[in-house]
């Protein structure tokens, strides 16, 4: 409990990457709300990979949390741009009126 | 030791109390704010455990960038009048339990998978880009990034690149009854049509029309 180890990272990980899928199925709001819930699993995989590269001596595991890092804040600006043209179109950005796929 | 746990229970309830918010606060804005504490907890403990590089970068790119890249478009979209009542429509109720059943199985699973992972002795001995613990994090970081990881690095620049462009094509709205400014009629006028030689008579006046 005191002594802490690789498996309290991965736990912290773990819960982290369980909030943010509740995140994606519970929310009924908007779809920005969608977007942090990825932002956030994206964050419990680099607590991941950080904490093994840090307990294993490997810095591998850090050069790709930079590279997770990169395509995290690629998605958020391509999602975002994307939401924004769809409400420019469509006026609303809730997730239940978004049915034009009709998924 | 002691100090250790401290700030690793410290700073790891705050980032899942404050994810839980993320998901669940009514209001959106208070959502990317919840966003912003977790990711700058989270950089605590990447600073504590010893990446400082990265949790600096993540300090950077995240709270700097991304988590204010929500907040303007938070703000822009106006999407405060759409109060949202979650938990309380009939659609919503459908998708709870199978959303917290998904959930857990992946939580309980991810556990599972920590638990029974042992440490095996030759898991050490594969690793090709030891840390040193002579220079400094950030240091060694940039050894391996510039010469094994070169071609990975370059190709991240490029996904930046692309996703610059696209976000940019598709938020890309062309405006009528905006002056713009054209070289091409600029360059190809002739003196012709700008310039014309009158004969002008003693005590008249010359009249224009345009």
């Amino acid at each position: 409990m005191i002594d802490i180890g690789l498996g309290h990272y991965l736990t912290l990980g773990a819960v982290i990457f369980s909030i943010g899928v509740i995140g994606i199925f519970l929310n009924r709001k908007n779809i920005i709300v969608i977007l942090m819930s990825i932002e956030l699993i994206l964050l419990a995989v680099n607590v991941n990979l950080v904490a093994f590269s840090i307990y294993l001596g490997d810095l591998a595991g850090q050069v790709f949390t930079l590279f997770i890092l990169t395509v995290a804040a690629a998605e958020a600006a391509i999602g975002l741009a994307i939401i924004v043209v769809y409400f420019r179109n469509s006026g609303t950005i809730r997730v239940e009126e978004i049915d034009k796929l009709k998924g | 030791m002691i100090a250790h746990a401290i700030f690793f229970y410290t700073f790891s309830i705050i980032a899942v109390v404050s994810a839980i918010m993320v998901t669940a606060s009514k209001n959106t804005v208070h959502s990317v704010f919840f966003l912003i504490l977790d990711f700058i907890s989270i950089s605590c403990l990447f600073i504590m455990i010893g990446a400082e590089f990265l949790g600096m970068i993540m300090l950077i790119v995240y709270v700097g960038a991304v988590a204010v890249l929500f907040l303007f478009v938070v703000m822009m979209l106006n999407v405060a009048q759409q109060k949202n009542q979650w938990f309380a429509g009939q659609q919503s109720s459908k998708h709870i339990p199978v959303g917290l059943i998904i959930s857990t199985l992946i939580f309980v699973e991810v556990i599972i998978v920590i638990g029974g992972w042992k440490y095996k002795p030759e898991i050490f001995d594969i690793n090709n880009s030891i840390a040193q613990t002579s220079i400094s994090n950030t240091h060694s970081l940039g050894q391996i990034l510039y010469t094994d990881y070169i071609h990975v690095f370059q190709i991240s620049g490029m996904i930046l690149l692309v996703a610059m462009v696209g976000a940019i094509v598709l938020t890309f709205r062309e405006r009528s009854g905006v002056k713009r400014q054209s070289y091409i009629k600029q360059i190809s006028r002739e003196r012709a049509e700008g310039v014309e030689v009158l004969e002008v008579e003693s005590n008249k006046g010359v009249k224009l029309d345009d």
